[in-house]
């Protein structure tokens, strides 16, 4: 259960070996919570990385889990209840960037497609009915600035956001007195192993950065947060460039 | 629950009523006060159930002399999990009684409750007031004289601090007698219209809440207060719930509200409240006035009350750290055998519980063996792990 102060007692984190994962487990463990389940495409990749949390004083499972099989999507969130009764947090994390190719090769944009809108929907809704059910929760989608207002650099990648957190906006807004909170985190570019070795553009951030921001929005009950927070102010302006000069932008 | 209305006739003489459980006590004020009877406890407002006073067994202004509301309480009628409808009487079923005064509503649905009401002369409350510069004085003054005083409650200024640590403003009094009151009120000694309610604006600016907003606040009640007063007579509003008359108080909060935290420490560990009092101090949370009061023993197996001293914070929400702070005072608290307020919770970690609560496995057993399917729920019961986790699949 979820407290007045936004601690939580059990999470879940799919994408649990992202970096980002992992930095807001150890956030959720540090101010309180319990028992976290990390699920990933490899759970072998998470050996050695969990020892932190477990020192923290937490429980910690780590499980499999596959966002392109969406068949088992239901059975696995089912799982994750059998195995530590109601779930107050639920991260999606997980998400592909693409290579080179992605913006020209239709196969290769599909698959990003799948893994990054499909396959998040597709836990997303099954993670929304278990805590519908349950009476209460939240679920933390991570969308991507990306996702506001695409550019031709990562257009696919940047679809992909846009899709996922419109659905959950939309998700988020059905749940209205449920008990159950929908919270859309648009990160800027994050420092970390999924974007290693691309320059970083203006009003960059860091993995850490961004779980202080989701554990804030827990205790706010803000329902859409940037990282860093300035990033509003920057994407309202964005959005309202004149096309003809957002495409000449450099970034 | 307000929809389980009804209240009985009072048996003449005795001041014994059945009540449904869903009255509450402002209706049951409104109905007895006019025909010379108070309700045995009333709480800071009256706008809670009699159902919910057994579950959380409240406590009030009286309770170093009169205990707890289920100490009043003759009898219950609840519903218990498997559907029966069981008349509980302390003295015929002591395990069931004591498990579900003070047991949050886990044992099962409470229909109506049978209470002895305190007689009275006067609607009226004649009222003591001493202002007191420090926390040594405050404690001092309620040791030696709280014993001749059927209601006792000190105000605290929580920001003071040094030499003005815990400065307050104690307020003790009696049900005033039909020969306190002048001529022209002795024609309606029992006249009861709680004022009609102001309401709070519907939208207040968060950030009005800061320690130099909420200090200057406490500087102006405190010096308003007077040093020293004997026999003033106040109306049992004015006395018991000065803010329910004031809609959406809690709303000067802002958008992310407050939370109320409770604690008790035994008699004997007055310099364990003295430096909770100092830590809050320092903390520097914007808090407006707290509460201080002595309670005598308890008996329901998880109510709160025990003998010593309790305080009671209003804390705001939106402060970062708070959670780390209201842990640090758990921790002080349980070391000194004390506990917090389950009905006021809303953060307490679980694993305190038991060294908060000696009689929970007793309590566990009971609330099991009334609801073996683990029916009963709630947030509270969730967060804490209060029914046994076997059944929380």
């Amino acid at each position: 259960m979820r407290d007045a102060l936004g601690s939580v007692q059990t999470a879940l984190v799919v994408g649990g070996g992202s970096d980002i994962g992992l930095a807001t487990a150890r956030q959720l463990v540090d101010s309180g919570a319990e028992t976290v389940i990390l699920a990933a495409r490899r759970p072998e990749a998470l050996e050695g990385r969990t020892d932190e949390l477990r020192k923290a004083g937490a429980t910690v499972h780590v499980v499999e889990f596959d966002a392109d099989d969406t068949a088992s999507h239901e059975a696995f969130i089912a799982a994750q209840g059998e195995l530590v009764g109601d779930i107050d947090v639920v991260l999606l994390a997980f998400g592909v960037l693409g290579d080179g190719t992605v913006n020209t090769d239709p196969q290769e944009a599909a698959r990003l497609l799948h893994t990054n809108f499909v396959g998040a929907a597709s836990v997303l809704l099954a993670a929304a009915n278990q805590l519908r059910n349950q009476g209460h929760g939240a679920i933390v989608v991570l969308s991507s600035v990306a996702g506001e207002r695409v550019r031709k650099t990562n257009f696919v990648y940047g679809a992909s956001k846009a899709g996922i957190d419109g659905l959950a906006q939309g998700l988020g807004d059905a749940l209205a007195g449920s008990g159950v909170d929908v919270i859309v985190v648009r990160p800027g570019f994050v420092h970390s192993k999924m974007t290693r070795g691309l320059s970083p553009p203006p009003f960059s951030t860091t993995p850490e950065e961004v779980a202080d921001a989701i554990a804030d929005a827990l205790r706010t009950r803000r329902r859409v947060v940037w990282v860093p927070s300035v990033l509003r102010l920057v994407m309202i302006v964005a959005r309202h460039l004149p096309r003809s000069i957002f495409r000449r932008l450099k970034f | 629950m307000t929809a389980m209305g009804g209240i009985g006739a009072i048996h003449a003489g005795q001041g014994v009523i059945t009540v449904a459980a869903g009255v509450s006590l402002d209706s049951l004020m409104r109905t007895v006060v006019p025909q010379g009877w108070f309700v045995p406890v009333s709480p800071g407002t009256s706008f809670v159930t009699v159902g919910g006073a057994i579950a959380a067994d409240i406590h009030g202004k009286n309770h170093h002399v009169d205990g707890s509301f289920c100490d009043h309480v003759l009898s219950f009628e609840m519903r218990t999990p498997d559907g029966e409808l069981r008349v509980v009487l302390p003295d015929r079923d002591p395990e069931v009684f004591w498990a579900t005064a003070g047991g949050m509503g886990l044992t099962g649905v409470i229909t109506s409750a049978t209470l002895r009401l305190l007689r009275i002369e006067t609607s009226r409350i004649r009222v003591d007031t001493d202002r007191v510069s420090d926390i040594d004085e405050l404690m001092a003054l309620m040791e030696s004289g709280d014993a001749h005083y059927r209601y006792s409650v000190a105000w605290i200024d929580p920001l003071a601090g040094g030499r003005h640590l815990g400065r307050a403003v104690l307020s003790r009094g009696d049900h005033a007698s039909l020969a306190d009151l002048d001529e022209r009120e002795r024609r309606d000694p029992l006249r009861f219209n709680p004022v009609s309610r102001l309401a709070a604006p519907p939208w207040m600016p968060n950030g009005l809440v800061r320690r130099a907003t909420v200090q200057a606040f406490n500087e102006v009640w405190f010096r308003k207060a007077p040093k020293s007063q004997r026999d003033a007579l106040h109306s049992l509003r004015a006395f018991f719930h000065p803010l329910d008359g004031v809609r959406g108080w809690n709303r000067v909060y802002g958008s992310q509200g407050f939370l109320q935290y409770q604690l008790v420490v035994p008699t004997g560990e007055e310099d364990t409240l003295r430096n909770l009092v100092e830590r809050l101090s320092s903390a520097g949370s914007p808090s407006f006035i707290s509460v201080l009061k002595r309670f005598g023993p308890g008996h329901g197996l998880l109510s709160f009350p025990i003998a010593g001293w309790t305080l009671t914070v209003d804390l705001p929400t939106g402060v970062a750290g708070l959670g780390q702070l209201l842990d640090e005072l758990d921790e002080r608290v349980v070391e000194a055998g004390g506990r917090v307020y389950l009905a006021k919770d809303s953060r307490l970690r679980p694993h305190l519980l038991p060294r908060m609560y000696p009689e929970l496995t007793r309590w566990r057993e009971i609330q099991a063996a009334l609801d073996p399917k683990g029916v009963m729920r709630s947030d509270l019961a969730r967060r804490l792990h209060l029914v046994s986790s076997s059944r929380d699949a």
